[in-house]
């Protein structure tokens, strides 16, 4: 039966630059002499270090817990020593740093205890925690937990598993040549998948370019004999490995603005991802390496088999790095990001190593003004109109580029490729969703310290007033007992001599205050009679006749000099 | 005739009434010009203004009291928002008032701190912890960078520090045209 299949909007062909890193099977890395391991290597949360410099850890030992919601747990890739747990460069634009566990490798590359899970008989909730534990995220690039994406929509059951295989972008191949070799063992992964989000079918898109790899995973499906699941080849053009645009190529689902795939019945997963879940569940193995296309200016493109952690250098010299070599792209020419150095490690994001050298992808011309020809809006595979958006970005007019859809724009930089003007219009963009990030930031930020202000004052005058009552009470209650007690004395007095009586009995508001104050300084005399000098005993002769010296002087001080002397 | 001013008084006492009731009925709580003012300023609380607070500040821009130059930590962004909404020019920062800084943080040098909770009561926002004769400490997030602290700290141990970008804080920069290679 031949599929029908459907179009997305836009979309360029870029020159695939494929074939040379194809040619050869999946190679293995040596051990390098550390592994930088960052901690935080999903899209959520920071997870903290489970080990401490000096400590001996196993291949597969868990060396960060995950931290939130969307945050996934980060292995150690090899066995050997935690040299140090410090904040480290990342692969990203920036050039910040983020904590990670440095391992020095034992050279013995030995496993730890490896827990397996029968994931047709574990409870749901279980199985998510332990792919959670195996640090499984989307290989993809996103780096998206897997976990919370294997969870079936309201209706307790998908209609469709997308697999995503097409592998759109230029140079990159190393969906392609795990498809070719590992397609049994990805299969059993898509099978466990299938069975947590109990889908109905399964498609598998591959973009046409890839015959091999649509063969070996038809072959593995016949092989196991799987019903509902299917490898669709789809026609090669970019972006169609995008999640939304490969739903829409096999099933014709346009998801729109503001909704998920999920509430139409559709769920998309790598095919590396489906590996490492297999992986994951099948050999306890965590996700601690993945496939690496290393191309560009290289002698020997190839796909390696790359633990978490490798610098990229170390894995760019087994392709033989060009000495004109002047940056390392991670990701492809159209996505990927520049890198600010070439010793940052290889992630969990990491698909391919693009080395670029002057000749190979030479400065942009210059950007020239927009003439509004709308070629990028008919490009555009999120349907967008990115002359608009970009003219509102340029002017930092935030609030109409957001009108303009922004956030649902995907920075494929398809608007980019078929610019006339050399825009890179993709730059517009980030920076824009950037600035609308920190601007959100800030509000929220600015509006949580009003209340806080606001609260503080209202504490104050709280405060203020409590004070006010408490010392209101606490003179009437001490007026009414002076009261009483006068009222006593007089009555006493009374008894003694009648024609006192006759006199009225509520003394005066002038009285009341001059006893009040008569008994403060009672009071006053007292407490001071009270105070004993401390450390006096056990004194030597000298600091008491020292004493006694004070003590005179404070008596002459205190007794008024005689008007005579 | 007559019947023509019976109607019209009659029409006026009505309308007269009818916006009588209207104006107890739908009458607006506050100055909604002060909330707009106050939403724009950035919160700080710092009182560089020469107002106790953004709020006051706010109220006396609304009032005409205030100039809209008067906000250093807000900035020349802030100036710009204020002059769009209040419908006038743009001035640049007035300089009685401070200068504009990068956005930091206060930071309490825990080998100095003496614990008198001078600080505590001059933070606007409560960000500061602490009771007398114990070590105080900033909750940075919740930290305005209104420098308020500072000044009363009798033994000099608090440092105004810049905050610096994490990866969820760092921004793409503007893309940057190179005019040199461009002409």
């Amino acid at each position: 039966m031949l599929r029908k299949l459907f179009k997305f909007h836009g979309g360029v062909k870029p020159q695939t630059n494929k074939t040379e890193s194809t040619t050869q099977p999946i190679a293995q890395v040596p051990l390098p002499d550390r592994l930088v391991i960052p901690l935080h290597q999903a899209v959520g949360g920071h997870p903290r270090p489970l080990v401490a410099p000096g400590d001996k850890v196993f291949k597969g030992q868990r060396i960060g817990g995950a931290d939130g919601s969307l945050s996934s747990a980060v292995h150690a890739s090899t066995s050997g020593i935690v040299h140090d747990v410090v904040p480290a460069l990342m692969p990203h634009t920036s050039g910040l740093t983020t904590l990670s566990v440095i391992i020095e490798p034992d050279g013995e590359d030995r496993w730890g205890e490896l827990d397996k899970v029968n994931y047709r008989r574990t409870p749901p909730d279980e199985l998510r925690d332990f792919l959670r534990d195996a640090g499984v995220v989307g290989l993809g690039g996103a780096v998206f937990p897997s976990y919370a994406k294997l969870k079936p929509g309201k209706e307790g059951r998908l209609k469709t598993l997308v697999i995503n295989g097409a592998e759109c972008e230029p140079f990159i191949t190393c969906d392609d040549l795990l498809m070719r070799e590992r397609a049994a063992d990805m299969l059993k992964g898509i099978v466990a998948m299938r069975h947590m989000l109990q889908a109905e079918e399964v498609l598998i898109g591959i973009e046409d370019n890839k015959p091999e790899a649509v063969a070996a995973v038809q072959a593995a499906i016949a092989a196991s004999g799987q019903s509902g699941i299917e490898a669709v080849a789809i026609p090669t053009r970019y972006p169609a490995g995008g999640a939304k645009q490969l739903i829409r190529v096999l099933t014709g689902i346009e998801v729109p603005h503001g909704r998920r795939s999920t509430d139409f019945g559709v769920q998309c997963f790598n095919v590396g991802t489906a590996y490492s879940i297999y992986e994951a569940l099948e050999l306890g193995r965590p996700l601690i390496s993945r496939v690496v296309t290393v191309a560009g200016n290289v002698d020997r493109p190839r796909n390696y088999e790359v633990l978490i952690g490798t610098p990229m250098d170390h894995v760019v010299r087994q392709s033989g790095a060009r000495p004109d070599s002047d940056r390392y792209i991670m990701g492809g020419p159209m996505m990927g990001v520049r890198l600010p150095a070439f010793g940052v490690p290889v992630v969990k994001a990491t698909n391919c190593i693009l080395v670029g050298s002057p000749a190979l992808f030479p400065p942009p011309p210059p950007e020239m003004p927009c003439i509004r020809c709308g070629e990028c809006a008919k490009a555009c595979p999120a349907d967008l109109a990115p002359f608009e958006m970009y003219w509102f970005s340029r002017s930092k007019n935030f609030g109409k580029a957001q009108e303009y859809h922004l956030f649902d724009c995907i920075e494929c930089g398809c608007c980019s490729f078929v610019c006339p003007s050399h825009i890179p219009l993709v730059d517009y963009f980030r920076f824009s969703k950037s600035e609308i990030w920190a601007r959100e930031r800030d509000k929220e930020a600015s509006d949580a310290a009003r209340d806080r202000f606001e609260f503080k004052n209202f504490r104050q005058e709280r405060e203020k007033q409590e004070k006010a009552e408490k010392l209101a009470a606490k003179a009437a209650a001490t007026r009414e007992k002076v009261a009483a007690e006068g009222q006593a004395g007089t009555t006493s007095a009374a008894a003694e001599t009648p024609d006192v009586a006759a006199k009225p009995a509520a003394p005066s508001a002038e009285d009341t205050k001059r006893a009040l104050i008569a008994a403060a300084m009672e009071k006053a005399r007292q407490q001071k009679a009270q105070v004993a000098p401390k450390n006096t005993e056990q004194l030597s002769t000298e600091t008491q006749a020292d004493i006694a010296a004070i003590e005179a002087r404070r008596a002459a001080a205190a007794t008024p000099p005689t008007p005579d002397a | 005739m007559l019947t023509a001013l019976l109607v019209m008084t009659a029409v006026a006492l009505v309308l007269g009434a009818l916006l009588g009731y209207a104006s107890l009925k739908f009458k607006v709580e506050g100055d909604p010009l002060v909330e707009k003012i106050d939403a724009i300023l950035p919160q700080t609380q710092c009182g560089q203004c020469g107002f106790p607070g953004c709020r006051p500040y706010a109220t006396a821009i609304a009032s005409g009291e205030a100039d809209i130059n008067q906000c250093p930590p807000g900035g020349e962004e802030g100036i710009r928002k204020l002059a769009d909404l209040l419908g006038r020019e743009f001035k640049s920062l007035s300089e009685e008032h401070g200068v504009e800084k990068p956005k930091s943080v206060a930071v309490i040098d825990e080998n100095t701190c003496i614990g008198c909770t001078l600080c505590i009561q001059a933070c606007p926002v409560d960000a500061i912890v602490g009771a007398a004769k114990q070590l105080h400490t900033v909750v940075a997030g919740e930290c305005t960078g209104c420098e308020l602290c500072v000044a009363p700290c009798p033994v000099d141990c608090i440092a105004m520090e810049p905050i610096v970008d994490t990866l969820d804080t760092w921004k793409w920069r503007y893309p940057v045209i190179q005019i040199k290679q461009a002409a």
